[in-house]
């Protein structure tokens, strides 16, 4: 739909030293999509980005823009602009040179500086704040020069190292759909890094999940959320119970698994993993919070739970139940607050059912840390 | 009101009794000694040198002749300018502004990649061995470099051997070895300040421009250097009223045909032993120097508070 540049990366990696950043990473980026590299910090997701920016080369592998081989191209030679995580606009300058800096640069006049600076600070709705400091903006005022002193240059990628990060909740999630609004406006590729999972699946159009250097699963967040494969995608990605046990049974695309502690379970094999899952291996199953229900009491379905309240948590939109699980951890049951005064008592023992196409099962991994 | 408040915080802050001894102390050194001793040369620049026994008497008066001296030279030359002492004093504040020229050239690149290498292990050696030297005494340091710089010293022999000169070069005669040694005797004043500005500068800043296409000649003008402006200021305030009142490089490498304006100074108050006269020329130099260092600063739009920072 837009003519967005595509970026890819071919068997990159990245070593400092002993230590590698980045392992093997295998990205292609359509071209006006908005990509989220999405991990805990300390990834490697930030590094990528500085190899995609310039500031670093791949130890081995390449990065392509729109095609083009950018080996040896520095951060001021490539199609690229960057917002970085604290913004670094500049304090000494007013709003409208920090806009236009890049212009500066290629030796534009003052006058069509000012003009493009106008322009994009109408664009992001701070018309006449341009010959203010970068200090005397508020949090999202900085934000959105930050964006337009990078869009100023018409970059044909944006890379963004979580910039949100510095803004308070309600802020950040306005500026989410700001952001959003703005790619696609201007229809060109951005590349978002974040450790936020909301921030990823709401405005992006492809995520890649990465652990400790190794990029998990790419795919859309809806994907992601309900199909994860990895137990560290599982984990990471939103609030999820996790039941570890063997394969009992396999029949095609479904599996059952013995567990410990609530007997047989039955749910769908993700869908990287269909065909790896043998009889007997080792198998973390997941349920989201939001898909156990209350009754149900059927245990021939295989789809049930029994376990006893620990405690309940008020939410305000929901009430979350918490019940023993596997090995000291507690299974989390969100339910929607639709007015009552209270979902379970403490100590009770509560059934709990789940659709099996809501439960997704794979080999045993490593989960994300707490 | 609000000077009130300042102090009523300052106290709250600090505490009735420490509050008190911060304020005493800062008193002491300001008012004793500093402020009362000025303030008695500047007295005595307004009087005649005269033998004890005149004291308070009838011809103890105030005059300007101290200062017409500078001006004019002795009595008695009326109408002449005194052009000795005044092409002294032209000559020192000329060569203070250049030796603080020359320190700002030679330690922003040092500050820039200091203050840019984030306090790695090899930095902060390279500051201790940069503070070692001036543990050494200032006059022991100047005669260290009259040696180097005499005849058969360090640089002339290695000239030498190396038949860049087939006689040796008289840095002392040539001042080379004066200015050398008063580039070198505050340089680490100018150093420090802007290496801490310039430590300060939060690196994205640099990554940003560069990213955004900006050369390294335009981050150092654009980014760099209006940061470190502060920094720059305050190490050449400093390096140049410690320049223009040097005593001990001028003494020991100055040349026998140049003389510092200090030396003109100390001359007045040890060797002629006439006191008022020697005070009257320190004031000049004192008001001269403060003046020329309050319209650079305008120039350059510095505020005084940035220089404390």
């Amino acid at each position: 739909m837009s003519s967005g540049v595509a970026v890819d990366l071919e068997n990159v990696w990245i070593k400092f030293g002993d230590f590698v950043a980045v392992r093997e990473a295998n990205v292609s980026i359509n071209g006006g999509d908005f990509f989220s590299f999405l991990g805990p910090s300390g990834c490697g997701k930030t590094t990528i980005l500085r190899a995609v920016s310039g500031f670093l080369e791949p130890s081995d592998g390449r990065v392509l823009i729109g095609g083009n081989d950018m080996s040896g191209i520095g951060p001021n030679k490539r199609p690229t602009a960057l917002i970085f995580q604290n913004l670094a606009l500049f304090p000494l300058m007013k709003v409208w040179e920090n806009i236009a800096f890049s212009m500066e640069v290629t030796g534009a006049s003052a006058g069509e500086r000012r003009k493009r600076a106008d322009e994009l600070l109408d664009m992001i709705a701070l018309d006449g704040q341009g010959d203010k400091l970068p200090s005397e903006l508020s949090g999202g005022q900085k934000q959105r020069v930050a964006i337009a002193r990078a869009l100023c240059a018409n970059p044909d990628v944006l890379l963004l190292d979580e910039p949100l990060s510095a803004l308070d909740l309600k802020l950040r999630q306005h500026m989410r759909t700001e952001l959003r609004e703005i790619q696609q406006r201007v229809g060109i590729t951005f590349i978002y890094i974040t450790h936020d999972q909301g921030e990823a699946l709401t405005m992006s159009d492809n995520v890649a999940v990465m652990k400790a250097g190794v990029i998990d699963q790419i795919d859309t967040g809806h994907n992601i959320y309900d199909h994860p494969s990895t137990p560290f995608v599982a984990s990471f990605v939103g609030e999820n119970n996790v039941f570890r046990g063997k394969v009992k049974s396999v029949n095609g695309n479904e599996a059952l698994i013995s567990t410990n502690r609530s007997g047989d379970l039955l749910a769908q094999i993700t869908p990287t993993q269909v065909g790896k899952l043998g009889i007997g291996d080792d198998a973390m199953m997941f349920i989201r919070p939001e898909a156990l229900e209350l009754g149900g009491a059927n245990p021939e379905q295989k789809s049930t739970i029994s376990a006893n309240v620990i405690n309940e948590e008020f939410e305000g939109n929901s009430f979350s139940v918490f019940l023993e699980g596997d090995g000291g951890k507690s299974i989390k049951m969100s339910v929607p607050n639709l007015g009552q005064d209270h979902i379970s008592a403490r100590g009770e023992n509560l059934s709990l059912h789940y659709d099996a196409s809501n439960a997704v099962v794979m080999p045993a991994g490593e989960l994300a840390s707490e | 009101m609000k000077k009130q408040m300042i102090f009523s915080e300052f106290f709250r802050n600090n505490g009735l009794l420490m509050g008190s001894l911060l304020i005493g102390l800062v008193g002491f050194w300001v008012v004793i000694l500093v402020i009362l001793p000025q303030l008695s040369m500047l007295d005595y620049s307004f009087r005649y040198n005269l033998p004890p026994a005149e004291l308070g008497g009838p011809k103890d008066v105030y005059t300007l002749h101290n200062y017409k001296h500078l001006l004019y030279g002795a009595e008695g030359s009326e109408g002449t300018y005194n052009t000795v002492d005044l092409m002294v004093f032209v000559r020192t504040i000329i060569a203070a502004i250049l030796v603080t020229i020359a320190n700002i050239l030679m330690c922003y690149p040092l500050a820039y990649y200091l203050g840019q290498s984030k306090g790695s292990g090899f930095v902060r050696l390279l500051v201790v061995l940069l503070i070692i030297p001036y543990w050494i005494n200032e006059i022991l340091r100047a005669f260290a470099l009259k040696i180097i710089f005499g005849d058969s010293g360090l640089i002339n022999e290695v000239l030498m051997l190396m038949h860049l000169t087939s006689e040796p070069i008289d840095f002392i005669r040539q001042d080379i070895a004066l200015y050398a040694g008063l580039g070198y005797a505050y340089i680490l004043l100018m150093l420090f300040p802007m290496y801490n500005v310039i430590e300060s500068l939060d690196r994205n800043q640099i990554e940003a421009a560069r990213d955004m296409g900006a050369s390294w000649a335009r981050i150092h003008r654009r980014i760099v250097i209006p940061h470190a402006k502060p920094g720059i200021a305050s190490g050449a305030t400093m390096v140049f009223m410690l320049s223009a009142g040097a005593l001990a490089a001028p003494q020991v490498l100055g040349g026998p045909s140049s003389l510092w304006f200090t030396q003109l100074v100390y001359q007045w108050f040890n060797d002629s032993l006439n006191w008022q006269q020697g005070a009257a020329y320190a004031m000049v130099l004192l008001v001269s120097t403060i003046l020329i260092v309050l319209t650079l600063m305008r120039v350059f739009k510095v505020n005084m508070g940035d220089i404390g920072k």
